[in-house]
């Protein structure tokens, strides 16, 4: 049947500029990797390459290091708290200025939605640098009685594929707010807006070497964490990552905050708002194509709902339209590389493999580009691979639960512990589970919700420390 | 039992459905559909016979200039004026709505409003737009109003009826809800959404939470009920949010004129210039457009 009201082609026209080739950003200033080595980063909703980026080596590392540690000295930890502000504010200013620009960066480099990298990674990532500019001269508000802020030195921040744009902000502004100077690593598939943020410091005149970006694989990374001159690292990535990174730290004088993986659950009674949980599942799983650690994807329904909801979800499903991630009304785009589409694919064939039953939106994916339809499981179990594991793809599993306290005891199975979500009608349920939850951030009705003045990190495996809000900041000071 | 609704997450809903960006042949097609779905509406104390001729001409051929454009669904009219609107309509086939039951307040005893009910039928119109009473309903009489529905719709017969919820006195998006389910199962072949009297008239989440109830009441019944939305939708932008709203919530199967209205007076011009506009590339001034 051809349709009557078929929505035409929107596509995003803003043309961002991009160079075809980008040094690293170090001391101030664009430079040529000592590695003379460079990578691709493509699109991969086309497959077409973008830019060529540097790669950066342990030596390329050490340089920033020494960069980083030279201003930190000469500038930044002499500055006058609400100078740094200043600059703080001032980058803030730029993001906000060429938003349309950077959204479609993100988008383009990523595979995210421009909808979604339009209205939540680009207005957050403002968001986070106005957020913390205010703090950088009221520090003391934020220290117990007596003590002095104080600024750890130089930080060493590696971040994922998944948000670029916004965990670099998430990073760098609390960073800098405190006094630290930064040397940032952005993932290897997605540096783009890392190095557009470079520029941006760049132009809003910060003294050289107060944020420096390396671009390469994790490798580079390595060497980052590594280095004896890094006070302090932050990372945001795979547990099994920030494991090794732990191990490699440990007896070191470095400080470490992880943010790291998660299988979040999320809880819909009988008595929820229904319409709106199916909303909130669909959001909490399908957002950036499911590319997010805090993403819902252990649904714990109770039985007696189960069937109605997976009929309404099923039918939503139908509704979700996946493409090109430009065009302005793509709800799913593109999944981020083609090794996270093969882990995806690898991870549902175990979870068909294990007796789980599949449904899936039907759509034609195009031709060219990485994607994977909106998917979920009815029939697991919580032995199922499917279960524990994260996927990080737009696949959902739904587990049912009869009483409170059952799904209490399942959602808290797991050795994750990021996130949650809650659906229910009766406020006094609401909080009995949030409370007995073990997870960093519980969403109560809705999910997915973010502001800079509200901390976020793990339990258990998802890591330590806190990102955003006052609790942010003593991440960055010495204590 | 009614099903309850979040009212952070509908808002957030109904705000990512209002921002679908809907272009070029999708916009010229939704601004067609908008026009075949329109409730074209004159309801003033100084509605007279004139008024209203002139706005049944317009309603049947909004834009003499533009063969593509349809006419209207039907034309809405006080009881009075439905004898009218009928002889200006014959041959059309834009039908004659009336409102009735004591509009907008329905604040009357149940004989008047049948009497005004009859009336407006035995002066041919096609369609009725009945109102609850609000007072009845926030006071928790369910049952007074579930009756008094059914009494208009035994009435009726096969003559059309909506079912006016005034959502913008209900208070609260599960009131919304609950008078949606009222309606549905007390035989309304439409809900509408609004009298256009009060200080809140449609609004995309209230269009949202009536979708659903419709959508719901299918699934339990097989019946088909129709969605009207009324008051305050005066810009292109917003009637194809209505139009995405529809088809993302209940199907394309909902989008004619039997299942889908929008009561409106000016939204018709704006829907006129947005369609030569896109047609030419320019907006023509105001004044090119008939104002009826």
């Amino acid at each position: 049947m051809s349709s009557i009201f078929e929505y035409a082609p929107a596509p995003e026209t803003t043309k961002p500029a991009i160079r075809e080739q980008y040094g690293l950003f170090i001391n101030g200033a664009w430079v040529a990797p000592q590695s003379g080595k460079y990578f691709d980063t493509v699109n991969p909703a086309t497959e077409e390459t973008l830019a060529r980026v540097a790669y950066a080596s342990p030596e390329d590392v050490d340089r920033a290091v020494r960069a980083a540690r030279k201003a930190y000295d000469k500038y930044w930890r002499k500055m006058r708290p609400a100078d740094r502000a200043k600059y703080i504010y001032r980058i803030a200013r730029a993001i906000t200025e060429r938003s349309r620009e950077l959204a479609v960066l993100e988008t383009l480099d990523g595979g995210k939605p421009i909808k979604e990298s339009r209205d939540f990674d680009v207005p957050t990532a403002a968001a986070h640098f106005f957020y913390y500019a205010g703090w950088a001269d009221k520090l003391e508000w934020a220290m117990r009685a007596g003590r002095e802020p104080e600024p750890l030195g130089v930080a060493g921040q590696i971040v994922p594929w998944n948000f670029p744009l916004l965990m670099a902000a998430w990073k760098v502004a609390p960073a800098l707010a405190c006094g630290n100077t930064v040397v940032l690593k952005p993932a290897e598939t997605t540096p783009l807006t890392a190095l557009a943020l470079a520029q941006i410091i760049q132009e809003a005149d910060l003294p050289p070497g107060v944020v420096n970006v390396v671009t390469g694989d994790g490798a580079t990374g390595a060497a980052l964490v590594s280095h004896d001159d890094v006070d302090k690292i932050a990372f945001t990535g795979s547990t099994e990552v920030g494991k090794a990174i732990q191990r490699s730290l440990a007896g070191t004088r470095k400080r470490l905050t992880l943010e790291l993986g998660g299988k979040a659950a999320h809880i819909v009674f009988a008595d929820a708002p229904m319409e709106q949980a199916i909303e909130g599942v669909v959001n909490g799983i399908y957002f950036n194509q499911g590319h997010v650690c805090c993403a819902g994807s252990r649904l714990l329904v109770q039985e007696s709902v189960h069937d109605e909801l997976v009929v309404r979800l099923t039918e939503r499903l139908q509704t979700l339209r996946l493409g090109n991630p430009i065009d302005k009304n793509t709800d799913i785009g593109a999944i981020n590389s083609r090794a996270q589409l093969d882990k995806i694919t690898e991870l549902v064939q175990s979870g068909i493999d294990q007796g789980a039953v599949l449904v899936q939106q039907s759509c034609t994916l195009p031709d060219r580009g990485y994607y994977f339809p909106a998917s979920f499981f009815t029939n697991v179990q919580m032995s199922h691979r499917i279960a524990r594991e994260e996927i990080f793809g737009p696949v959902l599993s739904i587990l049912t639960f009869r009483t409170p306290d059952e799904a209490l005891e399942k959602a808290n199975n797991t050795p994750y512990g990021l996130s949650a979500g809650v659906w229910t009608d009766k406020g006094s349920k609401n909080m009995y589970i949030a409370q007995h939850l073990r997870a960093g951030v519980v969403w109560c009705n809705t999910f997915n919700q973010f502001d800079p003045s509200s901390p976020f990190g793990g339990y258990k495996e998802s890591g330590f420390g806190r990102e955003g809000g006052v609790h942010g900041l003593y991440e960055y000071l010495a204590h | 039992m009614t099903a309850t609704v979040d009212a952070v997450m509908l808002e957030a809903r109904a705000g990512a459905l209002s921002k679908r960006s809907i272009k070029t042949t999708a916009k010229m097609a939704g601004i067609r559909l908008a026009i075949e779905c329109m409730d074209l509406t004159t309801l003033e104390g100084k509605d007279s016979e004139g008024r209203v001729r002139s706005l049944c001409a317009k309603a049947v051929r909004p834009a003499p200039h533009l063969p593509d454009v349809p006419s209207v669904a039907a034309v809405c009219v006080y009881p009075n004026l439905v004898r009218v609107a009928k002889d200006a309509l014959r041959g059309s086939g834009v039908k004659v709505a009336s409102v009735a039951t004591a509009f907008p307040s329905g604040l009357s005893s149940l004989e008047v409003k049948l009497a005004d009910t009859k009336a407006a039928i035995a002066s041919g119109a096609d369609e009725i737009d009945m109102v609850i009473d609000r007072g009845a309903f926030l006071s928790g009489h369910y049952a007074a109003i579930a009756d008094e529905i059914a009494a208009v719709k035994a009435l009726c017969g096969p003559v059309h009826l909506k079912v006016i919820l005034e959502t913008g006195e209900l208070g609260t998006y599960d009131n919304v809800r609950r008078a949606s389910d009222l309606a549905l199962d007390a035989g309304a072949d439409v809900i509408k959404t609004s009298t256009g009297k009060v200080g809140t008239n449609a609004t995309f989440p209230v269009a949202v939470v009536m979708c659903e109830a419709i959508r719901d009441y299918a699934r339990r019944t097989g019946r088909r009920v129709g969605l009207k939305v009324a008051g305050g939708c005066r810009t292109t932008k917003q009637a194809l949010t209505y139009l995405v709203i529809v088809k993302e919530t209940l199907g394309e199967g909902w989008l004619n004129p039997d299942l889908f209205r929008i009561g409106a007076s000016s939204l018709l011009d704006d829907l006129l210039m947005q369609y030569e506009k896109e047609l030419t590339g320019n907006y023509a001034g105001p004044d090119y457009f008939p104002k009826d």
